[in-house]
This record gives structure tokens, C-alpha cells and sequence, in this order.
């Protein structure tokens, strides 16, 4: 089963390693070596510092943060093979890819295959640039996993929509530039009535409202919009084409969610290995709760045969092209596993696992607490584990409607 | 599903249409009436062989085709799905076993034999009803083995046994010192006690320490094989069902509650195959073995557990009646799950694997 690699191939993919390697070389500051990427995330302030921001702009000139974007519109237009060499050379020189977020991972792929020309040429550069930020408008209180039934209306101005209403768990919404949301244009076509726009956050009208949550953190907000001008031009797609694409999109939101993003990392800390240093171990070097050994061990085969999973997944997208209703499968087994090991890690560690501030605890476990709370959001957002086995069954299995 | 090459993707098809126009499960069927404690139709298993299928792992220069356990899983998959009766996953294990740690001139008598479905070999490796490879009391002086194996697959219909001893692995061909105790097990197939009283046995004297674990890696990834394809038949018989059955003039399918049911076992089948899948692509690529078949092997035995309960639940009362097929898959499948490692044995050993 050995893929063969023409001869040709290899020699360019040496050379474009070699590239890579360069860049990095000449580019990549050692102060930030084995950091992260805090401003992928939704949950912290725009506040990078000057080296951070040098070598943001670096990768985001050569289009490397989005590598297989195309190039018109500032991506890196390379193929997948040369994005992966890309991944493994910054993680051999412990670099992280400044470019991420919301735009990265949801609205620009949504964009490239919805958006007109005009809108690609203005919302797709600043994106591989990573110099502005999105938040999604999507759920309201009303339309939580019944998203269709949304209920902020934008009425038809000649020039322009005025938007009124209120959205919810906007993520990251107090630090975003911009936000993509789905709105009402048609009250009177429960699903055709939506449509996709682009809607400014400082336009007058604007209200951000952060929730604090059990895990204490705040990275979702509430949204209120009152009689918010939006241009037409800002329409993505026809009206009342909405639900079509942002359900596209939600196939991008849970690909990511599955914890495709970040597989490797999680890989790295066996279970097994944590419980070792928390627990007693018998003289053969094995945990001597033979009970908890085999729950590890349970959790740890299912873990990995997700993994695979996820591999399988990908390597099979590569045919069809893009993200498919796979990603449902995706989404519920991993966020219910990440879940699962939140709380083993709770249980391996007993009371010195629930600290909730300072001393007597280290920095890992009280990320693993807050973690562990946050977590619980994972199989209610990006369409609720419930939700998705509802895809799954209707337009996988061919099951009929319930209703 | 892997992607396949195109070699892979004909034998695939190939096994498919045969086993649905030839082997269906009504084929098993008459295997089980016949009473035959051998449990296989000799004619279907020469046409197997003539296709190339028992030679799948085995080296060209010896009649084998050489396409590896991914491909041999494939036809293996294909089979399971309509339970035919067959040696071919131990006499597939058994060759390997000749394949790894055989003299030349042990390859030169047996491999061409193996492929060409003339001989048939099985393994003999347990010697009580639960796995463990590492209680092996069979010793071996001056040729002559002893010892007594217990519930050996495929016994009745094997001309030659792969045997465990204490100091390694042995061929020894059926004939005296080798006596069988059919044990009737709830699959219909065939199990017997091996006794083997001063057996003439030759040593496999190649392939190292780890030669035993070698095999019974490859004979976990296979048996894997076989449950996926039976826990895919179970599922899509299942579905079909629920699309067919009506209760409250609505098919069974509408309702919400069975629906989520069948998600979850969709989602535990995704994950199955791809275990299995990296499991006998490990085989090949000859990285990770031990790892990747323990994994392989658990997978494999959760999720067909569940489905097969999963499967007589969501079918009702017919479910449980000998007429419908689902309970079939049931009981081999329990006998699968209990050969080559438990899901508590194989939890100990994936534990051990990763240090803890």
C-alpha cells in the first residue's frame, strides 16, 4: 500500500521544503517559539506584541496561513501536499500559524464558493492577512437548535437593509471587526426567508453584551441590533439563499470542532502517563487501580480509533473535495470524547483535578477545570449532538422525518 | 473505506458479487443442516482458492498473489457480511505464520499448497476457553509434541496445525498423535479439543522472539475483518427493516428515538472500520503492529457486541426467531469476540503497550 511518489514530485517537494525551511530561518523570531496562536482563538483581546505582529505579517504576505487559498486573493495557492509540508516544517521549528480564526476556518471557505467577486476582492485578503476578526450571527434566543426559526429581520431599504434583533452566543463578538450572520428578509418562508450578510461592528446600532459562563470565562456575547444599516452590497449570495449557505458553513464550524485542528496535540499526553504521575503504581510500573487502568485504557482505544476516523475522513474528502455530512460523525463522536476525558482527567487527579484558582494547583490543572466546564458547550454548539444525529439519520441513513 | 488501489478495488468487487450470487447466507444455512462437524462446503472453499483468495498474503514465487492483509481483509469483509462458512481467515493466519518463521524448504512444501486450497492450515494456539498466550503448557522433545489446544477453529477440516509450544511455534501435520474433541459452539462452526500425544512437529525456527505475537497480531486484524463485514450486514439489515416495518401507520424509521439509535451505531461503525482498516494496514506497512491490532481488535469487538444487540432489539420478536438471519451474526459474533483476545485482555495489553 506504499504510495508511490513520482520521482519528479519528490524533487519539487524538497525544494519547497528547503523554502520553507529558509523562510522560517529568516523569519520566525525564537522568543516565540512553542507559543500559540492567541488570536485564532475567540477568547482574548486583540493585544499582540510588536515581534508577534512581524511574524504574523510575514506569514500573511506569502499567503502560508491559508496555503491552499487561492492567490488572486492573497492565499498561498499551493497544493495540499505542500500545505502539509508547510504544517510539518513550522511544527518541527515550534512555530504556530499566526493566521486562524472564524475566517479562516468557516466564513472565507464559505466565501470563496458563495461570494461575488467584488466580495472575495474585499473580505478574503485582510483574512490570509489575519488582520481582522469575524464573529458568526447565528443562534438568537428563540433559534437555538431550531436555528431556522431566527427572527432578526432586515428590511428591504432600496439601498440598504435596517437590521433589528438580538443574536446570542456570538463567540469572540466584543473583540470582532465583522460579523457574517443569517437573517430574516421573508417572514413569510420559514427556511427561504434567510438571508447570509455582512454586517460591520461598529455600525451604529451594534450592542455587545458578554455572558459570563459556569467556566468564567466570557467568550460568548449577546448581540443586539436596532435599526443597523447594512449596505447591499453585503448580501452574500441571492436573498433568501441563506439557509443554503450558512449550513454550508456549518459543515466547515463542526469539521473544526471535532477537535480536527488540534488532534496532534491532544495525542500527545496519554492518559495513562498523567494518571501515572497522580496514582499509586504497582513495582511493574503499572497503575495499581486495575479499575481505572482498564477505564484509561477504554477510552484511550475509542480515542484513537477517532483519530483514524478523522484521518479516514480527510483522506477520503480528498477524492469528493471539501467537507461532507461526515462531519457530523465527526463532530458528535469528538466532542463526546473530549468531553469523556475532561472528566477521566478529573478522576485521575481526584480534588487536586477540581482546583478552581490560586495556589496549590499548577497552570495545566486549572486549564484542565476550565477546560473540563467549557467543554460541556462543545456537544450543544455548532448544531447540538442531538441535532446531528438528526443530519445523520435523515440525510445519511435516508431515514424519514419525525415530524 | 481506505482507499484502494485498483488490483484491490476488482478483488473487492469480485468477492462481493460472488458471496451475494453464490454464498449467501441461505448457504450457511445449508452448511449448518448438513451436521457436518467440519461446517464448509468443500466445493465453494475450491472456488474461493481457484479466485486466489487463499492466497492473497502468500509470496508470488510461491502461488500466492502477495496483496497483503488490507486486500486479504477485503475479501474477508465480503465474506463475513453473508457469514459463509470458510477456513479461509485461519488457513490466511496459518500461512502467515509459514510466510514469517518457515525454513525454505518449509515454504517450499506447504505455501504453494495453502494457496492453491489443496491443504488447509489452522492455528493452535489456546489451550482453555479464554485467550491467553502466555499460559502455553504444549512442550516439544525430540520432535514429538504434547500437549492439548482448546477450541481450535477450523480443526475438523485442517491438514496441518500451527501449533504454540513453550519454546516457540511448530508445524504438525493431522495424522497420529492427533486426536479431535469436536466442541459444538453456538456459531454451528467448526471448534475441537486438539490433543496432541507425541505429534511429530517441526520447529518454525525463523522469525524471531516475537514470531507468536507476530501471528496472533495478523489473526486479530483478520477475525477484526470478519466482524466488520458482519457488523455492516447487521446495520444495513437493520435499517432496511426499520424502513420497511410500520407500527401507528408509520414506518418504524420516522421515529426519532430509533433514529438517533441508528446514529450512534453509524457513528460506532465509522470508527470500527477505520480501527480495522489501519489495523491491517499496519500488517503491511509493517510499523505499529502490536499497537494497531490490539486496537484493531477491541474496536472490533465493542462495536459488533453492540450491534448485534442493537440489531435482535431494533428487529423485535422477529429478530429472535431462527428464520430471520440477525441472530446468526449474534452468535458467531460472541464466538469472534472471545477468540484472540477478550475486550478486557485486549484493554490489558493496550495498557501495557503504552506503559501503564
Amino acid at each position: 500500500m506504499a504510495t508511490q511518489i513520482e520521482p519528479a514530485t519528490q524533487t519539487d517537494e524538497n525544494a519547497f521544503r528547503a523554502e520553507v525551511q529558509q523562510f522560517l530561518a529568516d523569519n520566525f523570531p525564537a522568543e516565540l517559539k512553542g507559543q500559540s496562536n492567541a488570536l485564532a482563538g475567540v477568547d482574548g483581546p486583540t493585544n499582540e506584541t510588536p515581534t508577534q505582529t512581524k511574524w504574523r505579517e510575514a506569514v500573511g504576505a506569502r499567503g502560508w496561513g491559508t496555503p491552499t487559498w487561492p492567490k488572486e486573493y492573497g492565499g498561498g495557492g499551493l497544493t495540499k501536499a505542500q500545505a502539509k509540508i508547510i504544517d510539518q516544517e513550522f511544527a518541527k521549528a515550534g512555530a504556530y500559524n499566526p493566521i486562524g480564526g472564524m475566517g479562516v476556518m468557516m466564513f472565507g471557505p464559505t466565501l470563496l464558493e458563495y461570494g461575488n467577486e467584488a466580495q472575495k476582492q474585499e473580505h478574503i485578503p485582510p483574512i490570509c492577512r489575519g488582520e481582522i476578526r469575524w464573529c458568526q450571527g447565528y443562534s438568537e434566543p428563540n433559534a437555538g437548535s431550531d436555528l431556522a426559526n431566527l427572527q432578526t429581520f432586515a428590511e428591504d431599504k432600496g439601498d440598504h437593509y435596517l437590521v433589528n434583533g438580538q443574536k446570542t452566543w456570538t463567540s469572540g463578538g466584543q473583540w470582532a471587526d465583522k460579523c457574517f450572520a443569517i437573517v430574516r428578509t421573508d417572514k413569510s418562508d420559514k427556511h427561504r426567508g434567510i438571508s447570509f450578510m455582512l454586517i460591520d461592528m461598529d455600525t451604529p446600532g451594534v450592542e455587545v453584551r458578554p455572558i459570563t459562563m459556569i467556566s468564567g470565562t466570557s467568550p460568548f456575547c449577546e448581540t443586539f441590533f436596532t435599526d443597523v444599516k447594512v449596505p447591499k452590497e453585503n448580501l452574500v449570495g441571492e436573498e433568501g439563499q441563506g439557509w443554503t449557505i450558512g449550513k454550508r458553513l456549518l459543515q466547515h464550524e463542526r469539521t473544526n470542532i471535532s477537535g480536527g485542528g488540534s488532534l496532534a496535540r491532544l495525542m500527545g499526553q496519554s492518559l495513562g502517563d498523567i494518571a501515572k504521575k497522580y496514582q499509586p503504581t504497582g513495582a511493574d510500573g503499572e497503575l495499581a487501580d486495575a479499575v481505572l487502568r482498564d477505564k484509561i485504557a477504554d477510552f484511550e482505544i475509542r480515542w484513537n480509533s477517532f483519530l483514524l476516523t478523522a484521518r479516514r475522513a480527510m483522506e477520503e474528502s480528498k477524492a469528493a473535495g471539501g467537507v461532507s455530512e461526515i462531519s457530523s460523525v465527526l463532530k458528535k463522536l469528538g466532542t463526546k470524547l473530549s468531553q469523556e476525558r475532561s472528566e477521566l482527567l478529573i478522576e485521575i487527579r481526584g480534588l487536586q483535578g477540581l482546583g478552581w484558582e490560586g495556589d496549590g494547583f499548577s497552570d495545566g490543572e486549572l486549564e484542565a477545570v476550565r477546560a473540563w466546564l467549557f467543554g460541556k458547550a462543545t456537544t450543544i454548539y455548532g448544531g447540538s449532538t442531538e441535532i446531528q444525529n438528526n443530519i445523520i439519520a435523515k440525510r445519511v441513513l435516508g431515514m424519514l422525518d419525525h415530524q | 473505506m481506505a482507499v484502494l488501489n485498483e488490483e484491490q478495488e476488482m478483488l473487492r468487487d469480485m468477492a462481493r458479487e460472488w458471496t451475494v450470487n453464490e454464498s449467501p447466507v441461505t448457504e450457511f444455512r445449508k452448511v449448518r443442516a448438513s451436521g457436518e462437524p467440519e461446517a464448509f462446503n468443500r466445493d465453494a472453499y475450491a472456488t474461493m482458492a481457484q479466485m486466489g483468495w487463499a492466497g492473497v498474503i502468500i509470496p508470488e514465487e510461491h502461488g500466492g498473489s502477495d496483496f497483503g492483509f488490507l486486500s486479504a481483509g477485503l475479501v474477508v469483509e465480503e465474506l463475513g457480511k453473508t457469514l459463509t462458512a470458510s477456513p479461509l481467515v485461519m488457513n490466511t493466519v496459518a500461512a502467515s505464520a509459514i510466510v514469517l518463521g518457515g525454513s525454505d524448504e518449509q515454504k517450499a512444501k506447504w505455501l504453494p499448497r495453502l494457496a492453491s486450497g489443496e491443504a488447509i492450515a489452522t492455528l493452535a494456539i489456546d489451550e482453555g476457553p479464554s485467550h491467553d498466550p502466555a499460559k502455553i503448557e504444549t512442550s516439544v522433545s525430540d520432535g514429538k509434541l504434547s500437549g492439548t489446544k482448546a477450541f481450535v477453529h477450523e480443526a475438523h477440516g485442517a491438514d496441518l496445525f500451527v501449533v504454540a509450544a513453550k519454546d516457540g511455534l511448530y508445524l504438525v501435520e493431522k495424522g497420529d498423535g492427533v486426536a479431535l474433541t469436536t466442541r459444538k459452539l453456538t456459531d454451528q462452526r467448526s471448534h475441537a479439543d486438539v490433543t496432541f500425544d507425541g505429534a511429530a512437529a517441526e520447529r518454525l525456527a525463523n522469525g524471531g522472539d516475537s514470531l507468536l505475537d507476530d501471528v496472533l497480531d495478523r489473526a486479530r486484524v483478520l477475525t477484526a475483518a470478519e466482524m466488520l463485514g458482519m457488523a455492516q450486514q447487521v446495520f444495513d439489515d437493520t435499517l432496511d427493516y426499520l424502513k420497511q416495518r410500520v407500527q401507528f401507520n408509520q414506518v418504524l424509521a420516522s421515529f426519532q428515538a430509533l433514529q438517533h439509535r441508528m446514529a450512534d451505531l453509524f457513528a460506532d461503525l465509522a470508527q470500527m472500520r477505520s480501527a480495522v482498516e489501519a489495523g491491517l494496514q499496519a500488517v503491511d506497512g509493517g510499523f505499529g503492529v502490536a499497537r494497531a491490532a490490539t486496537i484493531a481488535k477491541a474496536e472490533a469487538n465493542r462495536v459488533m457486541h453492540k450491534m448485534a444487540n442493537e440489531g435482535i432489539q431494533l428487529h423485535g420478536g422477529i429478530g429472535m426467531t431462527d428464520e430471520y438471519d440477525v441472530g446468526f451474526y449474534l452468535k458467531r459474533a460472541r464466538v469472534l469476540e472471545a477468540s484472540f483476545g477478550s475486550s478486557s485482555w485486549l484493554k490489558d495489553r493496550f495498557s501495557k503497550l503504552s506503559g501503564y
